[in-house]
């Protein structure tokens, strides 16, 4: 709070320099705008996508299908890991064969993907639900296992017993690990997408710059790179403000006082 | 040893009866109505009858071959503060579990009240040595844990019996060791319970904060009349505290010294006579195979030290 403005200024000194010699270069010639367009012409492309409103219509199927392959994936995963991670049997049962499916690359699935579902919706929601599924799963699973079982005992000879005790004392316990289990998926959803829409579509951020790089746009290009990050870091604070919000009393989480 | 005085008293608890002599019932628990409480909450404690009779013949427990309790017989009457000492490694935590039913004994009974324990399972509560305070719910909700009805209410009353009434709403991660202990003590009391069982409840407290804790579970044990065994190291907590020193040793009791001392007890000759007696038959009797550490080829240190604790 006190620090002085020289001293919260020092960690932008490099970025605003690189921006300015990457400008300075560009308006010198130094730098072709076919590999890279200077900064000033990619803020104003953003500007044009957004008057036209090209860019909300990307933007939006794009985030769609981040969040519905999340939600599928996600929620697929997270009754699974407490399956596995509460009932012995549904480990033994499931669990080495989960394992070894996650050995498989999501983005080595492509091929078969594109055969079995085309290159319409459902081909990127399902890589997008594969690549959701598996941190979401071993860290639902881990954190069921890792609860303390100090605080099971003592639940347990204090009258809790059955879906109470999982409530109050096993669920609680493994949240922490689940939405670290969150964040890590929800960085893996972002990649996944955007290598599903470079591939094949017809719609979307991913569609918008691979049509851009047919026309030698780059700063159309370099806007879809830039959304994209927008849009991981929105997830990634998004994620964070569950955290806060969900775990109010995990020291990790409370507001420094 | 730490040097302790018994005489600071910085709990604004009241006494029924102020000094209580060792053996007789603590009195003051039936006439405890309090008629500021809200009516669930005074039922409550008026329902607690008296302490629990527990009954332990022949107790055996081993871990694989490792033989930790054999042939062991305690008896706790009613209303009695029980200590149990021993070196680490002696059992005396297993026979704490046992009577808690946190495990199974492998061989004799256990009866309260001349009963199954399962049939009384509602009217035990346990300490344990770490508080064990549920980091996710605030301290009145781990308080009410358990609880089906005027949870809250009864939370309340409990904290304020230990002197944490106005921390009610933090979080469990805030507090100190001594402040969790007494939380998870209110956390037990609330339950009205006619046997307490303590596992080290102490052991990781400071001596100043023990000293306190000695006088508030003192005054709580005097003031609702549960049987409560307490397991320690420190034998002179034990000898604070306790109606009946017991030493596990050879998987079985060895000692069971009576303390004839008024409460609240005080360091003196007395005291001090019945600290040396049980000190001496816990360092006097030969070291046991499974407690010892291997012995060191590489030369001697601090893992020699054979009952560090």
């Amino acid at each position: 709070m006190t620090t002085p403005w020289s001293q919260r200024a020092v960690p932008w000194l490099v970025p605003v320099a690189v921006l300015a010699l990457w400008q300075l270069a560009s308006q010198a010639g130094l730098l072709s705008t076919r590999i890279l367009p200077e900064p000033w012409a990619v803020v104003k492309a953003f500007w044009a996508l957004a008057i036209t409103g090209e860019m909300w219509g990307h933007v939006w199927t794009s985030t769609w299908r981040a969040v519905s392959g999340f939600a599928i994936g996600g929620s697929l995963a997270l009754s699974l890991g407490l399956l596995t991670g509460s009932l012995r049997w549904a480990e033994t049962l499931l669990d080495s064969s989960l394992q070894m499916v996650r050995n498989i690359p999501p983005l080595a699935l492509i091929p078969l993907v594109i055969l079995w579902f085309g290159i319409d919706e459902s081909a990127k929601l399902f890589l997008v639900s594969i690549g959701v599924f598996f941190p979401i799963y071993l860290n639902t699973f881990h954190g069921i296992r890792s609860v303390d079982k100090g605080l099971i005992e003592m639940a347990r000879s204090y009258g809790l017993s059955g879906w109470r005790l999982y409530r109050e004392v096993i669920l609680p316990g493994a949240l922490p690990s689940i939405l670290v289990g969150v964040r890590f998926s929800l960085g893996f959803m972002w990649v996944i997408l955007i290598v599903a829409e470079t591939i094949s579509a017809q719609a979307g951020i991913g569609y918008m710059t691979m049509n851009a790089r047919e026309f030698l746009q780059t700063d159309v290009v370099l806007v879809g790179i830039l959304l994209y990050a927008l849009l991981g870091k929105l997830a990634d604070v998004l994620a964070k403000g569950l955290e806060s919000w969900w775990l109010p009393w995990h020291a990790g989480y409370r507001p420094q006082t | 040893m730490i040097r302790r005085s018994h005489t600071m008293n910085s709990f604004d608890i009241e006494i029924e009866g102020a000094t209580l002599s060792a053996f007789s019932p603590p009195a003051g628990w039936l006439q405890d109505a309090e008629p500021s409480l809200p009516a669930p909450v005074a039922q409550r404690e008026r329902l607690n009858v008296g302490g629990a009779a527990v009954d332990a013949r022949r107790l055996g427990k081993r871990y694989g071959d490792r033989v930790v309790l054999d042939g062991l017989d305690l008896h706790l009457a009613p209303g009695e503060f029980v200590a149990v000492v021993g070196r680490s490694g002696c059992g005396k935590s297993t026979l704490l579990r046992l009577l808690a039913g946190l495990e199974r004994a492998d061989s004799g009974a256990i009866t309260i009240d001349g009963d199954t324990r399962e049939a009384h399972g509602d009217e035990t509560r346990i300490m344990f040595q770490d508080a064990r305070l549920l980091p996710w719910k605030r301290v009145v909700d781990n308080v009410a844990l358990g609880l089906r009805t005027d949870a809250r209410e009864r939370a309340l009353h409990a904290l304020d019996q230990v002197g944490l009434a106005d921390r009610a709403n933090e979080w469990p991660a805030v507090l100190s060791g001594g402040q969790r202990q007494r939380i998870a003590l209110a956390r037990a009391l609330v339950h009205a319970p006619r046997l307490l069982l303590l596992d080290e409840p102490l052991g990781a407290l400071d001596a100043l904060t023990r000293i306190e804790m000695h006088r508030l579970i003192e005054s709580l044990w005097q003031r609702h009349g549960f049987t409560a065994l307490l397991v320690t190291h420190d034998v002179a907590e034990a000898v604070a505290l306790a109606d009946r020193v017991v030493l596990v040793d050879d998987h079985r009791v060895a000692l069971d010294e009576r303390v004839a001392l008024a409460r609240p007890r005080q360091r003196g000759p007395a005291f001090d006579a019945i600290e040396e007696r049980v000190l001496g038959r816990v360092l006097g009797t030969p070291v046991h195979q499974e407690s010892a550490p291997p012995p060191q080829e590489t030369g001697p240190g601090p893992a020699q030290r054979l009952w560090a604790n």
